[in-house]
C-alpha cells in the first residue's frame, strides 16, 4: 500500500532524514523538547517578574533594573509562550503525536508529511516570537490577549511596533500549524484505527486528543482570521477594531467605524476553547492513569466520553464571560453566565468519576499516579473559583484582579502542567526504553504540588483585596501596600518551586542516558502502546480491563497478547 | 506516601478554611448601596463552593489513603444511578447559583430609575490619567473634539472640550471625582486612546471605558472619605500608576465645592 511505502521512506537513515523526520514518534519528541525550551524561557520570565514586583528598584546583573515596559513585555511573552508553546504544544503535539497512533493501532499519522510541516512551522513560530525581544522597542506590551486599540496602534507604547508585528507573524504561523495538526489528528482517529478498535474501545487519552483536535480546528481558524484583521488595521488602513476619534499621544488617528469589542469577541471565541485545548488531554490522561494505577476500570467510561464532548461543545458558548465588564450589552451576560455555570456540570461529572475510580481500588502510588492525583486536586481547587467568576456581579469586582490570575493559573496552567509531568513520567519508559529515577520524581512532585498551592492560593486573597493584575510596580497605589508581604511570600514560593523544576530536568536528561532499563510493559498497563507492535494488530477488548473476575493477571491487554499464558 | 498526601490535603483544606474565616486579606469595607448585594452573593457562593471544595479534597485524600495497594481492587465499570444522581445534584446547584447571580446582576445594572436628582459625571480615561467632567448648571455636557485634545493645556483641554459650544461653557473638568454622599451618581465612561477600566474596590464597581463607546455605570456612596480609583485594564506602560481619588463629601460640602469650581473657572 502507498501508506506503507511512504512510512518506510520516512525512516530512511541519514542525519537530514532523522531531523526532518516524518515519523510520528520523532515528531512527538521534537514537540516535547520544543515545549521544554519554551517552558524554560516562560518560567525564567515569571521569575524575573516576581523578582521585580517585590524589589522594583533592584538592578539585575547585565540587565539593570526592569522598566515598566520591559515588565509588560515579559508578561506578554510569558503568557504567549506558556499558552501556545507549552500548554498547547506538549499535551497534544508531543504526547498526542507520539502515542495516539500507537494507542489506536495505526502505523503512522494519516499525513506524515503534513505532520512534519506542522512541527517545523511551530518551531519557526517559536523563533519568530523570541526574536521580538531583540528588535527596537522590544517585545509587545499589550498582554497575550492584545486588546486593541493598544495592540492596533504602533504609537500606543514601546513594543507595539515591530515587536507586535512579530507576535502576529508568530501566532499566524502557530495557528496554521495547529490547524494542519488538528486535521491530521482527526483523520487519523477516524480513519486509521485498527479494524476492531471501535470508538468505544478508544483509551480516554485518544478521546481527549480527538476532541482537542476538533476544538483546535475551530478555534485557531478564528484566531487566525482575527490577527489578520488586526494586522490590516495596523498596516492596511482598515478599521476593524479602531473607532473614530481615537487620540494617541496627542495625534488623532485616521480610523473610523471599528469596534474594540469585536476583537474581544473574536479573541475569546478562540481563547476560551483554548483553555480546554490545554486541559482536555490532561483530563484524558488523568482518567487513564487513575484507572491504570488503581488497577480498576475507569468508572463510567461512557460518561467520561460524553462529559468531554459536552465540555468541548459548551466551551464554544461561554466566551462572553471574559467580557462582563467590557461594555458588552449587560443582557448578554445572562446567557454567558448560565452557559458557564452549565459547563461546570460535565467538569463535576469527571471529578466524581475520578473519585469513584479510586474508590475500592488497589492504588499504586507511582510518580505518574502522584501527578494524576495532583491534577485532580488542582483541577478541583482551580475549577471551584469558576462558578464565582461566572457570576457577572461578582466578576465585576474580581475581573482583572489577581483572583483571576489564581483561577486560570491553577485550572489551565498548573493542572495542565501536572498532566504533562504525569505523561512524561508515565511514558518515559516507552519513549526512551529506560526508567526515570523514582526518588527524584517524588521530590519533584512534592515541590511542584506544595509550591503551586503556595504560589496561587494566596493570589485569591490579593484579588479579593482588589489587587489589579498586570501592574509592573506596586508602589503607586496606596491600598496595595498592606498586600506587599503576601506578594513577597508568593515570590519566595515561586523561587523555591522553580528550583524544584531543576529536579525534573536533571531526572529527565540523566535518565535518558543512564536510567535503569525498562521492560516493554513497565507499568503493567493494558493499552496497545505497551505491547509488541506486531502485525496485524488485533483489538479484543476495551482499554481498562483491570481485575476482571476470573482473569489470571490483574490486567488484560487490549491486544489480547498474553491472554493464553 | 498515601498518608503524606492525605495530610497535605487536610492541611490544604484547613488552611484555606482558616484564611477564609480569619479574613486577614479581604475585600475593603463596603461604601456603596448596590455593593451589599455583591457581598451577600459572594458569601453564599463561597459557602456552597467551600463545602464542595472540602468534600472533594478530603474524599480524594481518604480514598488514596484507604485503598493504597493493600487489597485487590473491586471490579466495577460504573453505575448508571450514581451518574444520574451526581449529574442532577450538580446541575441543580450550578443552575440555582446561576439564577441567584443573575438576579444580583439585574439589580446592579438596572438599579433605581434615573432621576433628575442624580449627579451626572463623565469619566474619561487616557494614558495614564482619569478626568471627570461635570455638566454645570445647564445639566448638559458640551461637545468635545479629538483635534482639540492637548493635555499640556489643563484638564479641559486634555479631553478636548470644544470652547465654541455654548453647552461646554459651564462644564468643569477635574482630576478627582468628588461626589455627595447618599446621592445616585451616574457615570458615562469614555476612553480617549486605549481601553481603560474604572475600578473602585470599596464601591464593588468596575467598568471598562472603551474608545468609541459611551458606557454607563452608577453607584451611590454611603460613607464619607477618600477612596482610590485605579485602572483595571492593561493600558500601556503607565498602567500601574493610573489612579485618581474618589472623594465622597456631604451634600453641603459638595454644593460648596461646586460653587468654588464655577467661581474658579469664571
Amino acid at each position: 500500500m502507498s501508506d506503507q511505502s511512504r512510512t518506510d521512506r520516512s525512516t530512511a537513515p541519514g542525519l537530514l532524514g532523522r531531523v526532518f523526520s516524518r515519523d510520528h514518534k520523532v515528531i512527538g519528541l521534537q514537540y516535547f523538547f520544543l515545549s521544554i525550551a519554551a517552558a524554560l524561557v516562560g518560567v525564567a520570565l515569571s521569575a524575573l517578574m516576581r523578582f521585580h514586583l517585590v524589589w522594583p528598584d533592584a538592578a539585575l546583573p547585565f540587565f539593570g533594573s526592569i522598566k515598566p515596559e520591559q515588565y509588560l513585555a515579559m508578561l506578554t511573552m510569558h503568557g504567549t509562550l506558556m499558552i501556545f508553546f507549552v500548554l498547547t504544544t506538549a499535551p497534544q503535539g508531543a504526547f498526542g503525536n507520539y502515542f495516539l497512533p500507537l494507542q489506536i493501532g495505526a502505523r503512522e499519522m494519516a499525513f506524515p508529511r503534513l505532520n512534519m510541516l506542522s512541527f517545523w512551522l511551530t518551531l519557526l513560530a517559536f523563533l519568530v516570537l523570541l526574536s521580538a525581544f531583540f528588535v527596537g522597542g522590544g517585545a509587545p506590551i499589550s498582554g497575550w490577549t492584545h486588546y486593541p486599540p493598544l495592540s492596533a496602534v504602533p504609537s500606543a507604547g514601546p513594543g507595539q511596533g515591530l515587536g507586535m508585528d512579530l507576535w502576529i507573524a508568530s501566532i499566524g504561523l502557530f495557528c496554521f500549524a495547529s490547524v494542519l495538526g488538528s486535521i491530521n489528528f482527526i483523520v487519523t482517529v477516524l480513519d486509521r484505527r485498527a479494524p476492531s478498535m471501535t470508538m468505544m474501545r478508544l483509551p480516554l487519552t485518544v478521546w481527549a486528543w480527538f476532541i482537542t483536535a476538533i476544538l483546535s480546528l475551530l478555534a485557531f481558524t478564528v484566531l487566525h482570521a482575527a490577527i489578520l484583521l488586526l494586522f490590516m488595521d495596523r498596516h492596511a488602513g482598515t478599521s476593524f477594531f479602531v473607532p473614530e476619534g481615537v487620540v494617541v499621544n496627542g495625534n488623532v488617528l485616521q480610523h473610523a467605524g471599528g469596534s474594540p469589542l469585536l476583537w474581544q469577541h473574536l479573541f475569546w471565541f478562540f481563547g476560551h476553547p483554548e483553555v480546554y485545548i490545554a486541559i482536555l488531554p490532561g483530563m484524558g490522561l488523568t482518567s487513564h492513569l487513575l484507572s491504570t494505577f488503581a488497577r480498576k476500570p475507569v468508572f463510567g467510561y461512557r460518561a467520561m466520553v460524553y462529559a468531554m464532548l459536552a465540555i468541548g461543545a459548551l466551551g464554544f458558548m461561554v466566551w462572553g464571560h471574559h467580557m462582563f465588564v467590557s461594555g458588552m450589552n449587560p443582557f448578554a451576560a445572562f446567557a454567558f453566565s448560565l452557559m458557564t455555570m452549565v459547563i461546570g456540570v460535565p467538569s463535576a461529572i469527571k471529578t466524581f468519576n475520578w473519585l469513584a475510580t479510586l474508590w475500592r481500588g488497589s492504588i499504586r502510588l507511582t510518580v505518574p499516579m502522584m501527578f494524576a492525583i495532583g491534577f485532580v486536586s488542582v483541577f478541583v481547587t482551580g475549577g471551584l473559583s469558576g462558578p464565582i467568576l461566572a457570576q457577572p456581579a461578582l466578576d465585576m469586582y474580581l475581573h482583572d484582579t489577581y483572583f483571576v490570575v489564581a483561577h486560570f493559573h491553577l485550572i489551565m496552567g498548573v493542572a495542565a502542567v501536572m498532566g504533562i509531568f504525569a505523561g512524561t513520567y508515565f511514558w518515559f519508559p516507552k519513549m526512551f526504553g529506560r526508567q526515570m529515577n523514582t526518588k527524584l520524581g517524588y521530590a519533584h512532585f512534592w515541590m511542584t504540588f506544595v509550591g503551586a498551592y503556595a504560589i496561587f492560593l494566596p493570589m485569591h486573597f490579593l484579588g479579593m483585596a482588589g489587587h489589579p493584575r498586570r501592574y509592573s510596580q506596586l508602589t503607586e497605589v496606596h491600598f496595595l501596600q498592606p498586600l506587599l508581604p503576601l506578594q513577597r511570600f508568593i515570590t519566595f514560593a515561586a523561587f523555591i518551586t522553580i528550583a524544584g523544576q531543576g529536579l525534573f530536568l536533571l531526572n529527565l536528561f540523566w535518565s535518558m542516558r543512564k536510567g535503569q532499563p525498562a521492560n516493554d510493559n513497565h507499568w503493567e498497563a493494558t493499552t496497545l502502546e505497551w505491547g509488541a507492535q506486531r502485525e496485524p494488530l488485533d483489538v479484543v477488548r476495551g482499554p481498562y480491563e483491570f481485575n476482571v473476575p476470573g482473569a489470571k493477571a490483574d490486567f488484560l491487554k487490549q491486544s489480547g497478547e498474553e491472554d493464553a499464558s | 506516601m498515601a498518608r503524606a498526601l492525605l495530610v497535605a490535603l487536610v492541611v490544604l483544606t484547613c488552611g484555606t478554611i482558616y484564611l477564609f474565616i480569619a479574613k486577614i486579606w479581604w475585600m475593603p469595607a463596603l461604601v456603596s448601596v448596590s455593593g451589599a448585594a455583591v457581598d451577600r452573593e459572594f458569601s453564599s457562593t463561597l459557602l456552597i463552593l467551600g463545602v464542595v471544595f472540602v468534600l472533594a479534597q478530603i474524599a480524594l485524600g481518604l480514598f488514596v489513603w484507604k485503598y493504597r495497594n493493600t487489597n485487590p481492587a473491586t471490579h466495577s465499570t460504573g453505575h448508571r444511578g450514581a451518574e444520574f444522581a451526581w449529574t442532577a445534584i450538580t446541575a441543580t446547584i450550578f443552575v440555582a447559583l446561576s439564577l441567584a447571580g443573575e438576579r444580583t446582576w439585574a439589580e446592579l445594572r438596572n438599579g433605581q430609575p434615573a432621576s433628575t436628582q442624580d449627579l451626572q459625571v463623565e469619566v474619561t480615561g487616557t494614558q495614564f490619567a482619569w478626568y471627570f467632567r461635570y455638566p454645570g448648571p445647564d445639566g448638559k455636557f458640551g461637545a468635545t473634539r479629538p483635534e482639540s485634545v492637548d493635555a499640556s493645556l489643563g484638564s479641559a483641554a486634555a479631553i478636548g472640550l470644544d470652547a465654541g459650544d455654548p453647552a461646554a461653557k459651564d462644564d468643569r473638568v477635574t482630576s478627582a471625582l468628588v461626589v455627595p454622599v447618599n446621592r445616585e451618581v451616574r457615570l458615562q465612561l469614555h476612553a480617549q486612546d486605549v481601553i481603560h477600566s474604572f475600578f473602585v474596590p470599596e464601591l464593588r464597581l468596575k467598568q471598562d471605558a472603551v474608545p468609541g463607546l459611551n458606557v454607563q455605570a452608577h453607584f451611590q456612596a454611603t460613607n464619607l472619605g477618600d477612596y482610590e480609583i485605579v485602572c483595571a485594564e492593561l493600558c500601556g506602560l503607565g498602567h500601574y500608576r493610573m489612579h485618581a481619588i474618589l472623594r465622597v463629601v456631604s451634600e453641603d460640602d459638595f454644593q460648596r465645592w461646586q460653587r468654588q469650581q464655577e467661581g474658579a473657572a469664571r
